[in-house]
């Protein structure tokens, strides 16, 4: 058993923000007064870590390929890739997620809303990583081309699901113009709302990672079986 | 002897009274897991859930560990 200390962590913090997260009074004003959200803002403490600790994976998936292209080390290689696959599937947890709180709160399950449309193309982004990944046999050329197409792919995310949302109107806070909810970040997000919220992303962020690692030892085990077999 | 039946009578009538009374209060007041709309109930299913896969995950780190000892 190496160290465990931060799987607890995370046991921890994702028990605190589910019981806190339910029962926490809610800013009655921005929940029942300026939106329609009532308390369906709750899933604010479980939709967006989503995105968060999606952000963060890839993130990490970005720093091994750097990492493989400046040393190709088939492990790097190996990080890139889980980091990278667990991060994609939190994205569309985040999707599907965001697909039903749209549904009861803007009308629609799909509203084409640039920030939806936008995470779609960028999860399609990554789903394309696997695909050219998988294409091709060669261990050194798969890892060089997967690595340089993770750094494109990353620098498409960002402003695919950051940065271009904010320039249009949008449903999702954030967006230029009226429309829409109130922002539940910067002044509007309260501070009870803060307390649960961090924890969260924290606590999802860790469980991915930890669910990540498991991948990476059942991959090198694999890798070792093979080359003892050579 | 009569005061004491008197007295018993008395007793009983308190007793059914406050029974009725705690009735009437429950029907009013939502305890346990029936309380604040029956919120706790989906608090109840949702860290159930968790926890489940949470010991799932567990499980899981451990069969690697021990597989990790087998191959070295």
């Amino acid at each position: 058993m190496r160290r465990y200390w931060w799987k607890i962590l995370s046991i921890v913090l994702l028990l605190y923000t589910f019981i806190a997260g339910l029962l926490i009074p809610l800013p009655y004003k921005t929940a029942y007064e300026d939106s329609n959200l009532y308390e369906s803002m709750r899933n604010f403490f479980f939709h967006v870590p989503m995105w968060f600790g999606q952000l963060i994976l890839i993130t990490v998936s970005l720093v091994y390929s750097i990492k493989y292209l400046r040393k190709p080390d088939i492990t790097y290689d190996f990080y890139a890739t889980e980091f990278a696959r667990t991060g994609t599937v939190m994205g569309c947890l985040g999707l599907i997620t965001g697909a039903i709180w749209a549904n009861y709160t803007w009308g629609a399950a799909w509203s084409n809303d640039p920030k939806q449309i936008g995470a779609a193309i960028a999860l399609l982004i990554y789903v394309a990583y696997f695909v050219l990944r998988n294409s091709m046999t060669d261990m050194d050329k798969r890892g060089r081309v997967a690595a340089v197409y993770n750094i494109f792919a990353y620098f498409i995310y960002i402003p695919m699901i950051m940065i271009l949302p904010r320039l249009t109107e949008s449903l999702h806070p954030g967006g230029k113009g009226s429309e829409g909810n109130p922002g539940l970040g910067g002044s509007s997000l309260d501070a009870t709302m803060r307390i649960v919220f961090w924890p969260g992303v924290l606590g999802w962020t860790l469980l991915a990672t930890w669910i990540t690692t498991l991948r990476l030892r059942v991959r090198l085990l694999e890798e070792k079986k093979h080359t003892v077999n050579f | 002897m009569k005061q004491l039946i008197v007295t018993l009578i008395v007793l009983f009538a308190r007793l059914v009274a406050n029974a009725q009374d705690s009735l009437n209060h429950a029907a009013q007041q939502p305890t346990g897991l029936n309380a604040g709309n029956k919120i706790y109930v989906v608090l109840v299913v949702a860290v159930t859930i968790l926890i489940g896969l949470l010991l799932y995950v567990a499980r899981l780190d451990r069969k690697i560990s021990k597989l990790e000892k087998h191959s070295s």
